[in-house]
């Protein structure tokens, strides 16, 4: 990497995106200035509504962003002190950064284990590593095992999140951009997954950065929270502090002063529309 | 009956013929979503490779080197790569940025030297064959690095495009270095027609050996390319792109690695088709449209199914023979006058009009399997 001299980071953070700024396709300005930290260890939650640009800074971390045309046009982006920005995703994968994209992405063609085999492309032929890590993943997600040999197309949503998230385990990642685990899926599965992500994240010293809407589950999981606005972090702080926060109450967790009320009512936080 | 199984088993052996070409086809459109018009002009090229190594009287002696530096430069890099296992990535301003580059060069002359050495007398076939292999590797190294690299992210419009600039490039080359003669390919593959099932009916029937071995080795290559899809982690790697770029591409599978797979492993088929075909017909520059047989094929087929590939070429090869014979037979029966021949040439496009009308997803067509 022709790195330009690389202000000195304190090596904690996994994950230190510095004041970045991301365009599609040349023309479209999505994250207008967005910084953020991961500390080792830690589960960070990136809070937001639809089209906020949650997915787009966690792809601008993985570098998934330029086969869909994007680009980090300023800023930078280190892990662990190096920088990782220009990298492609194969490199930041080895590096231990792995992304779950959002709405799962399973290979609907192939086995539930043959989804989470294609998990440990990097480690090559490594078959004693290969297995080990394989029964880890099914211990961590033990409904996987059952399912082992069906088609992952023809497994239910929460199965495939587990598939995905059991997919990323394989590659032995020591971070996780986790994107809207909670999408389309009941409360109660919702909590299930969450409380294997925290698991992998004490026992494993996974470090998460979580994606999501769901501001109510997120907050109670997380360490930390930033919070999303048309491409601007608007709100951060501990994830504790932010459930207290009155305005994340009353916009986020729809427990306002005056009643139960929708964000979108508010000017000032209405959602841009999607095109995408 | 028995000439009906003649004209029927002649007809299936052209179709492994198509369906070698098809299956080319399929491969690369599922890997890299490329409709890949050059699949015909790559069986010419890895066949004249093939001849020109085995009998390099055909050429003159420097072109002769050429392939074969250009052959072990190959080699070469191959050898660097399984040594170092992985990727080529080194850190910028390290002298060994420039390794591979100086194993290609290096391997290159020594290769260079050998051919020019052992160049009278050509090489034999069991270093022939992984030559023009190598030749193929070297082709797909080539495009996916020159042509499918760039244009990354473009339309399929703009990439059929571009290897319609690859089937022709390669087919003017080609005639420019090797003349447009038909050169006869021998591999030691016999030729002498046989009769079978003699004991069940009357005469048996007759068929060209070349055929019969022909199928064999095709069955052989569909066969290894299953296993190497099934059970492989290459070949599970090449599932996953052909399911989801994206997703494969946030696992850590490098696309760019598999499109140089899945081209050589095309490649290979194409040598593979040169082989059957061109012990039959000869190599001639006429097998570049292949790639016309080949479109209604994966019609009938449809674009993304291997079996799809295999099963449309053989219902093609014996279904246009069938016509052939046969319908002239019934025109005449039904309407008095017997129709001229030539069904041959557009029978094959007129079944897929009519699959395109009634079942456009083709015989196999994807289940697509959706979820939300
Ligand atoms: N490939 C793309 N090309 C152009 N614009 C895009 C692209 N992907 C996303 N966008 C735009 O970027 C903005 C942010 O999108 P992003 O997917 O990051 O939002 P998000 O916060 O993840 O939303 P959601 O909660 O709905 O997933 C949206 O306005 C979207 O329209
Ligand atoms: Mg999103």
């Amino acid at each position: 990497m022709s790195a330009p001299a690389a202000p000195a980071i304190a090596p904690v953070n996994v994950i230190d995106v510095a004041n970045i700024e991301v365009i599609y396709n040349h023309v479209i300005l999505v994250l207008k200035g967005v910084s953020l930290t991961v500390p080792e260890g830690g589960i960070v939650a990136l809070l937001g509504g639809n089209g906020a640009g949650k997915s787009t800074t966690l792809k601008a971390i993985s570098n998934l962003l330029r086969s869909e045309r994007g680009e980090v046009t300023k800023g930078q982006i280190h892990c662990r002190g190096e920088r990782v920005d220009g990298l492609t995703p194969n490199d930041l994968v080895r590096r231990g950064v792995i992304q779950v994209m959002e709405g799962r992405h399973c290979f609907g063609h192939l086995t539930v284990e043959e989804n989470l085999l294609t998990g440990a492309f990097i480690h090559g032929s490594k078959r004693r590593q290969i297995a080990d890590d394989l029964e880890k993943v099914y211990h961590y997600f033990p409904r996987l095992r059952e399912r082992r040999t069906s088609l992952a197309g023809y497994t239910s949503g929460g199965e495939q999140q587990m598939t995905a998230i059991g997919r990323a385990l394989m590659s032995r990642p020591t971070t996780i951009l986790l994107d809207e685990p909670s999408m389309g899926l009941a409360p109660q599965l919702v909590e299930e997954i969450f409380d294997i992500v925290k698991n992998l994240n004490e026992q494993e010293r996974v470090s998460i950065l979580l994606a999501e809407q769901n501001t109510n589950v997120a907050l109670r999981f997380a360490h930390y929270g930033y919070i999303l606005e048309n491409g601007r972090i608007v709100l951060d702080g501990a994830a504790a502090a932010l459930r207290e926060n009155e305005d994340v109450k009353e916009f986020y967790l729809g427990v306002g002063g005056e009643g139960r009320r929708s964000f979108r009512d508010v000017k000032h936080y209405r959602r841009r529309k999607r095109w995408l | 009956m028995g000439f009906f199984l003649e004209v029927l088993i002649g007809g299936l052996l052209t179709g492994v013929l198509y369906s070698l070409v098809a299956l080319g086809f399929v491969l690369i459109f599922k890997a890299s979503g490329v409709f890949n018009f050059a699949q015909g002009a790559m069986v010419l090229m890895a066949g004249l490779a093939l001849v020109q190594l085995i009998q390099p009287t055909y050429i003159g002696l420097w072109h002769f080197v050429g392939i074969g530096a250009l052959v072990a430069a190959v080699a070469g890099l191959l050898v660097l790569r399984v040594l170092r296992g992985g990727t080529f990535a080194v850190v910028k301003g390290d002298w060994r940025v420039h390794l591979p580059m100086l194993v290609a060069v290096g391997a290159g002359l020594v290769g260079g030297l050998l051919a020019l050495a052992g160049g009278a007398k050509g090489w034999p076939l069991w270093l022939a064959i992984p030559a023009a292999i190598a030749v193929m590797v070297a082709v797909a190294w080539v495009v996916e690095r020159w042509v499918l690299r760039p244009l990354v992210n473009q339309e399929g419009i703009i990439l059929f495009m571009a290897t319609l600039g690859i089937t022709f490039f390669i087919d003017g080359f080609s005639q420019t270095i090797f003349g447009s003669n038909v050169y006869p390919l021998n591999v030691g593959l016999s030729k002498d027609p046989v009769f079978l099932l003699e004991s069940v009916f009357d005469g048996g029937i007759l068929v060209n050996q070349l055929d019969i071995s022909g199928a064999i080795i095709a069955g052989v290559l569909v066969a290894g390319l299953a296993v190497f899809f099934q059970k492989t982690r290459i070949g599970r790697a090449l599932r996953a792109v052909a399911d989801d770029h994206a997703a494969a591409q946030s696992v850590g599978i490098p696309l760019n690695w598999i499109w140089f797979i899945v081209w050589s492993v095309a490649g290979i088929v194409a040598l593979v088709a040169a082989i059957v075909w061109g012990s039959k017909l000869g190599i001639q520059f006429s097998l570049t449209f292949l790639a016309l047989k080949a479109l209604p094929v994966l019609i009938l087929g449809g674009f993304t199914s291997v079996p799809g590939a295999i099963v449309g070429g053989l219902l093609i090869g014996a279904g246009e023979k069938l016509a052939e014979v046969y319908f002239p037979a019934l025109t005449k029966y039904v309407l008095g006058t017997a129709m001229p021949g030539g069904i041959e040439y557009w029978f094959a496009y007129v079944l897929a009009l009519v699959f395109l009308l009634f079942r456009p997803q083709g015989l196999f067509g994807e289940r697509i399997i959706e979820r939300v």
